[in-house]
C-alpha cells in the first residue's frame, strides 16, 4: 500500500519539466521586476548625494541670486505650486463631470465612439503641441498673454484625456448590478450616480487625478511657451505672492534653464533643483497612495 | 416552427367567485435586441392578486419580459419594443412619470443585490429616492419591509452593518425588503430561487402566500415545482412566445392543450 502511494505521487519527468519552466519563469518576471526598481534606486540616490551640499531649508524658501548662481528656488516652487493647482481646479472637475457623462449618460452611437477616439488621442498628442496650442489659443487668441492663468490651462488640457480615461475606468469598476438595483426602484439616472456610482468609485477617480499632478509639475514644453519666465524675484514666504494674471518661474523650467544657460553654475544646483522636484512630486504620489488605501479600506463590496 | 399563439386566456383565478381586475394587461408584445427577435408577439393578462407563474427554459424571453412591464428595458441601447403593455389600464409608454411607474413594480433579480449601504439604507433607499425624509415614516418602511421578506429578525441588531456583507440568502431577502419597500401593488420575482438554499426558498415562497392577499405577483422560474406550488395560473413561454396560459390543474394536469408543454413539465424535454 505504501509502495503504491508513494508511486503515485513521485515526480514524474513532466512533473520535473513543469517545475524547471516555473522556477525559469519566476527568475524572469523577478529579475524584470528588479531590474525596473534598480535604476529609480540609483537615479534618486546619485541626485540626493550631488544635491545634498545645497539642499536646506533657506534653500526652498530664498528667491534665487547672483545670476541663479546663488539663493534659493522659491519662486519656481512656489510657481510650480500655482501651476498645478490651478491647472487641476480646471482639469478635475471638466475631466471627471464629462466622464461621469461619457459612462452613464452618453448613448452608445457613432457620436460617442468618436469622442471616445478623440479622447485616447488627445493623450497621445506630445506636449509640444499642446504648448503651440495653448500659445496660439489662451496666450494670442483669448488675450490671456503669458500667464500663470494661460500655462495651467494648456496644462490642463493636456492632462483631460487622461483623467477621462481614469475616472471612467473607475466608474465602469462599479457592477451594473448595482445600478440596475437603483434603476429598478424608480431612481433617476442622477440619484443612482449620486448615492451609488460615485460613493463608491471615488477612490479611483482620486487616484487618477492626484497622479496627474506629477506629470502636470514635471512637464516644461506647455509653459515655457504661456507662461513660465527665467527669473522673476517674488516675496519669500508669501504663498500668494503671484496672482493668475503673472508669468511665473516653475521646478521644472528652472531646472532646464540652471543646466542650459546659466554659466559658472555651482555643481550640485541642478541636481539640488532636481531633488526637490522629485520631492514635490513623490510627496503627492504619496498622499495619492494614502488616500487610496483610506478609501479602498471602506470599500463596500 | 409553427407558431401556436393560443388565444390569452380570459381565465379568472381559480376558485375566485367573480373574475379578478386585470392588473396588467400585455397586447402582441415585441422586443428585439438590434436586428435579433427575441420576443416575437406575446400576449397575456395578469388578474390582481394572483400569482402567474412563468417557466420556460433560458433565453426564452423570461427576464426581458419583465423589464418591458418596468420599462428599464429603456436603458438597453439597441432594444426596440412593440405592442402595448398596459399596468392598471395605463399605457406604460405614455405613463407620466416612469418613476412613479417603477415604484408600482417591485423587481427582485435572479442574483441578490445588496447595495454597498448599511441594511438600514438598503431599505430605505427607494422611499428616499421617492422623496421621504421623515424618519419615523422610514423607520415604518423599513421594518415593515424587513418583517414582509422575513429578514427582520436576524438583522433587526444590527442595522447599520453592512448589507454586501450578509449570506446569499440573507442578501436575497434584502433585494426582495428593497423591493416591497416602495409599496408596490405588483411584484416581479425572476428566478429568486437561483442563489439561495432550498430552506430559505421555503420560507420566501411562505412570504409571497401572504403577500399575494395584498399584491399581484409574478414570478419567473426556472423550478417547474415552484410554479406549480405557488402560482394560480402558469405560462409556459419558449423561444419568445407562449406556448401555453392556464390555470395551474390545466398545465400540470394530464391534459395540457400543447404537447410541449406537458413534456416541459413533466421533464420529458428542457
Amino acid at each position: 500500500m505504501q509502495t503504491a502511494d508513494a508511486a503515485r505521487f513521485a515526480q514524474t519527468p513532466f512533473v520535473r519539466k513543469k517545475h524547471r519552466a516555473e522556477l525559469l519563469a519566476r527568475c524572469v518576471f523577478g529579475g524584470m521586476t528588479l531590474g525596473m526598481i534598480v535604476p529609480l534606486l540609483l537615479i534618486i540616490g546619485y541626485l540626493l548625494c550631488q544635491g545634498a551640499p545645497l539642499l536646506s531649508w533657506a534653500f526652498l524658501t530664498t528667491n534665487p541670486s547672483s545670476g541663479m548662481r546663488k539663493g534659493g528656488l522659491w519662486p519656481a516652487l512656489l510657481g510650480t505650486v500655482w501651476l498645478v493647482v490651478t491647472a487641476l481646479c480646471v482639469s478635475a472637475p471638466v475631466g471627471v463631470f464629462a466622464a461621469v457623462y461619457l459612462n452613464e449618460y452618453a448613448k452608445d452611437n457613432w457620436f460617442t465612439r468618436i469622442v471616445h477616439l478623440a479622447v485616447v488621442n488627445l493623450a497621445g498628442v506630445p506636449s509640444i503641441v499642446h504648448a503651440l496650442f495653448g500659445l496660439g489659443a489662451f496666450v494670442l487668441f483669448a488675450g490671456l498673454g503669458r500667464s500663470i492663468l494661460a500655462a495651467s490651462l494648456t496644462l490642463a488640457i493636456m492632462t483631460l484625456p487622461v483623467i477621462i480615461a481614469s475616472t471612467k475606468e473607475a466608474l465602469a469598476s462599479v457592477p451594473l448590478s448595482f445600478r440596475e438595483a437603483c434603476w429598478n426602484v424608480g431612481a433617476t439616472r442622477w440619484q443612482t450616480i449620486r448615492r451609488i456610482v460615485l460613493p463608491n468609485s471615488i477612490s479611483g477617480i482620486l487616484t487618477g487625478v492626484i497622479l496627474q499632478v506629477s506629470r502636470t509639475a514635471g512637464e516644461t514644453a506647455p509653459i515655457m511657451f504661456t507662461g513660465a519666465v527665467f527669473f522673476k524675484n517674488v516675496e519669500e514666504g508669501n504663498l500668494f505672492a503671484y496672482s493668475l494674471k503673472d508669468q511665473c518661474m516653475a521646478l521644472s523650467m528652472h531646472l532646464y534653464t540652471v543646466t542650459t544657460q546659466v554659466t559658472n553654475a555651482p555643481e550640485p544646483l541642478p541636481y539640488a533643483i532636481a531633488v526637490v522636484l522629485l520631492g514635490t512630486v513623490l510627496l503627492v504620489n504619496a498622499a495619492a497612495i494614502a488616500v487610496r488605501v483610506y478609501l479602498r479600506s471602506r470599500k463596500k463590496w | 416552427m409553427v407558431t401556436t399563439n393560443p388565444p390569452t386566456t380570459a381565465f379568472p383565478v381559480a376558485g375566485a367567485a367573480a373574475p379578478a381586475r386585470r392588473k396588467i394587461e400585455v397586447c402582441d408584445l415585441r422586443l428585439s435586441y438590434g436586428a435579433k427577435e427575441v420576443i416575437h408577439g406575446i400576449s397575456f393578462d395578469v388578474f390582481e392578486s394572483e400569482i402567474l407563474g412563468v417557466i420556460g427554459p433560458a433565453q426564452s424571453g423570461k427576464t426581458s419580459l419583465l423589464r418591458c412591464i418596468n420599462r428599464t428595458i429603456d436603458f438597453t441601447a439597441n432594444a426596440r419594443v412593440s405592442g402595448v403593455i398596459k399596468v392598471d389600464g395605463e399605457d406604460v409608454r405614455s405613463v407620466k412619470s416612469v418613476y412613479e411607474l417603477r415604484r408600482k413594480i417591485g423587481m427582485v433579480a435572479p442574483l441578490p443585490v445588496g447595495l454597498p449601504l448599511s441594511i438600514y439604507d438598503n431599505v430605505a433607499f427607494a422611499p428616499r429616492t421617492a422623496g421621504l425624509r421623515n424618519k419615523n415614516q422610514l423607520d415604518v418602511l423599513v421594518e415593515k419591509g424587513l418583517r414582509q421578506a422575513a429578514l427582520w429578525e436576524e438583522v433587526k441588531d444590527r442595522l447599520d452593518s453592512l448589507g454586501t456583507k450578509l449570506s446569499g440568502g440573507q442578501q436575497q431577502r434584502l433585494t426582495i425588503a428593497r423591493a416591497l419597500s416602495h409599496q408596490p401593488e405588483i411584484l416581479c420575482l425572476d428566478e429568486f430561487s437561483i442563489a439561495i438554499d432550498p430552506v430559505t426558498t421555503m420560507r420566501i415562497e411562505e412570504v409571497l402566500k401572504e403577500l399575494k392577499k395584498e399584491m399581484t405577483i409574478i414570478l419567473v422560474t426556472n423550478l417547474v415545482q415552484q410554479a406549480r406550488r405557488l402560482a394560480n395560473r402558469t405560462m409556459f413561454l419558449w423561444k419568445g412566445e407562449v406556448v401555453e396560459l392556464d390555470a395551474n390543474q390545466v398545465i400540470f394536469g394530464d391534459a395540457p392543450k400543447d404537447r410541449r408543454t406537458y413534456e416541459y413539465v413533466n421533464g420529458i424535454f428542457g
